[in-house]
């Protein structure tokens, strides 16, 4: 199944059409639209090998799609990979000003000196990105993506390697992101967080998307009798032949 | 560009391992050549017993004598020479390490020469007994030893000859020899054939000894005659074949030249097949690969700047060792702008093929991996001496030298350094070829990067 978003009132962010992405004979995405509204707070599940990473890649621009196309521009997208993308011999501060300079931001020092407070990495500032921990460098892997002020960002699996304690300041971070008019789209593996913030959820398998919706929908969709998200999901899925 | 070469020498300067490697080694090569070119060969230590009495070793030749003791001495040019007593000592000494082979010289040689100078017959031997436990060390010794004996054993036919000449010389033409301590008066051929013509002519022609004394003077101008040739044909025996050089190739490197240029290759290419193949990796180890690509740098221009800072970087470093082997070895600063342009051109081929190793190995520490085992199998095939193989061999070692940049950096460098011919100039092309190649390998490569 193909699917956009349901139409809203919302100007759109992403606008991708048709996706296939083919790795040799694996077909690792197939056919897949997507959009996105200002604001929107997407979450994209699916089992392992679903096509995931490979969707948010592409509408990246991080990787070419064998056919169908993204409208948007990727300066216009902010890209957080799922592993951090830092050079770990460089300071916080050197890593912001690096990528704040190739993205050409218009005044690269402002830009940094705003997302060290954004982000809440003043104080580390100067020192060895390989020396903080994993969810201070998720935030500099998050504050690169937004250097830019893009008006959607995407991450991929953003919490994995957090521990509850990170992972609660990283959602905040984003809520107020999102609040601030920022789309997010966001990978990950946990329902549970799927559920709590994502106002939508995208459902992929084999590289097909099944399923566009708020979680409720998906809920309705199995029947209402679940016993909780996850289990709709895991039955959504079954149902499918996943 | 410039933004990713400031964040690749700032990842350096926090590397100072990887970067004191860079430069401790390519200084610490140079200096080692520096040294093994400015300092003279050594001498092997050689136990040597003479079994010859003292004032013994002459040999009594014709009227004259000749001191071979003297020539001995010249052995000691080339040998630490360690006196012994005896021979058991000699063959003990080498058995201890003390010294690397022994000379014995028997008591009865000087009646071997003598006999042998004399009546043809005769078998002088000197005895050599080397350490067989190290091959180099015995083959140095044997070398040594051998190339002067056989200098000494020239000096002494010489000098055999010179004496030979010399008495042929009297029997000719006459002059004095030394008999029981006096001066003797020798008439000489010529003066004795003269004599007879004139008392030939003062016979009355009826004589009968005129026949016979006709028969003397025609056998003193047969022997004037075949005498005369002796002296050029035994002076021939002394130098009997003259070498007469020509270089066909032109001016050629010096060999000092030629090992500095050599060592100076070597640096440059670990130096930058390392940085390039490793920074490139890097960029997919700490996974800014995707990030880059996404508008950010082309593909393209990524790898210009991993070649561009590799060849600039062991450019630097190898331009350093040049200078500093200069002080040992004669290197032409004339031509320093050449010096520069080869080093520059052969980094930027080396870089390419950096970045192809560091394209298809992805990890930084299988990309150093890959290109520190890569290199030295190139320098192996490219220093591999033509003659020294077969025609088949000699073929595909010519292939493989051709398809990497050692060959042609090495004769770009080393000519560059003395201006030997035929240039620069075609090596230059050479490598300009084999960088676009290693570039287009490298951009092949790297779409492996964005689909692992």
């Amino acid at each position: 199944m193909s699917s956009t978003a349901a139409s809203g009132e919302r100007p759109t962010t992403i606008e991708a059409r048709s996706l296939t992405k083919r790795f040799g004979a694996r077909v690792a995405l197939n056919e897949v639209t997507v959009e996105t509204q200002v604001g929107e707070l997407v979450a994209v599940i699916g089992p392992n090998g679903a096509g995931k990473t490979t969707l948010l890649s592409i509408l990246a621009g991080a990787l070419t799609p064998t056919s169908g196309e993204v409208t948007s521009a990727p300066r216009a997208i902010g890209w957080v990979p799922q592993q951090t993308a830092l050079y770990r011999k460089l300071s916080v501060v050197e890593n912001l000003r690096l990528f704040a300079r190739l993205e050409k931001v218009a005044d690269p020092d402002n830009a940094v000196e705003r997302m060290l407070q954004q982000a809440d990495l003043a104080e580390r500032a100067g020192e060895e990105v390989g020396r903080l921990s994993g969810g201070n460098q998720q935030r500099v892997n998050i504050a690169i993506g937004l250097l830019s002020d893009p008006a959607a960002l995407l991450l991929d699996e953003p919490s994995s390697a957090l521990d509850p304690r990170q992972r609660e300041r990283l959602w905040e971070f984003i809520s107020t992101l999102a609040d601030g008019g920022t789309t997010v789209m966001f990978s990950t593996h946990d329902v549970a967080e799927a559920e709590r913030y994502g106002e939508r959820v995208l459902v992929l398998a084999d590289g097909e998307l099944l399923f566009s919706g708020t979680p409720a929908e998906l809920e309705r969709t199995v029947g209402g009798d679940a016993r909780d998200f996850e289990s709709a999901f895991v039955r959504f899925l079954r149902e499918r032949g996943h | 560009m410039r933004w990713l070469l400031v964040k690749d020498l700032q990842i350096l300067r926090r590397s100072p391992l990887l970067v004191g490697l860079l430069i401790v080694y390519p200084v610490a090569i140079a200096l080692m050549i520096g040294f093994a070119l400015s300092s003279p060969p050594g001498k092997p230590k050689v136990a040597f017993f003479s079994q010859i009495a003292p004032g013994k070793g002459k040999i009594a030749f014709g009227s004259q004598q000749i001191n071979v003791s003297r020539y001995a001495n010249q052995l000691f040019d080339s040998i630490q020479p360690i006196k012994v007593h005896s021979r058991a000592e000699a063959i003990a000494k080498v058995r201890d390490g003390e010294a690397s082979a022994a000379l014995i010289i028997p008591a009865d040689i000087i009646g071997q020469i003598q006999s042998l100078v004399t009546q043809g017959a005769g078998n002088p031997t000197v005895e050599l007994i080397l350490n067989s436990k190290d091959p180099l060390e015995r083959q140095f010794a044997d070398q040594a030893i051998s190339a002067r004996l056989s200098q000494v054993e020239q000096a002494v036919s010489k000098q055999v000859l010179r004496v030979a000449v010399a008495d042929l010389q009297q029997v000719l033409n006459g002059g004095k020899i030394q008999f029981l301590g006096q001066n003797v008066p020798l008439l000489g051929l010529r003066n004795s054939r003269t004599i007879v013509a004139g008392a030939i002519s003062a016979l009355p022609t009826s004589s009968s000894l005129r026949l016979a004394l006709k028969q003397v003077v025609s056998f003193a101008d047969l022997a004037i005659g075949g005498l005369g040739f002796a002296t050029p044909v035994l002076n021939s025996i002394g130098t009997p074949l003259t070498v007469q050089q020509t270089e066909l190739a032109g001016r050629t490197t010096p060999a000092d030249t030629y090992a500095v240029a050599i060592a100076v290759v070597v640096s440059l290419m670990f130096v930058t097949l390392l940085l390039a193949a490793g920074m490139l990796a890097l960029e997919r180890s700490e996974n800014a690969y995707s990030r880059l690509v996404r508008g950010l740098v082309s593909p393209a221009r990524l790898l210009s700047e991993k070649v561009a800072l590799a060849a600039v970087c062991s450019g630097l470093v190898t331009l350093v060792m040049a200078a500093a082997v200069s002080l040992f070895v004669h290197l032409d600063w004339g031509r320093f702008e050449l010096w520069v342009l080869a080093l520059a051109v052969g980094g930027v081929a080396f870089g390419a093929l950096g970045v192809a190793i560091g394209g298809l190995a992805r990890e930084v520490s299988a990309a150093s991996l890959l290109a520190f085992l890569l290199s030295l199998p190139i320098a192996f095939v490219a220093l591999v001496p033509g003659d020294a193989v077969s025609s088949g061999v000699r073929a595909a070692l010519d292939v493989v030298a051709f398809i990497f940049p050692f060959k042609p950096a090495l004769q770009a460098v080393s000519n560059a350094f003395s201006g030997a011919s035929p240039g620069i100039g075609w090596p230059l092309v050479h490598l300009v070829v084999l960088a676009v190649v290693f570039g287009a390998l490298a951009r092949v490569a790297l779409r492996r990067f964005a689909s692992a």
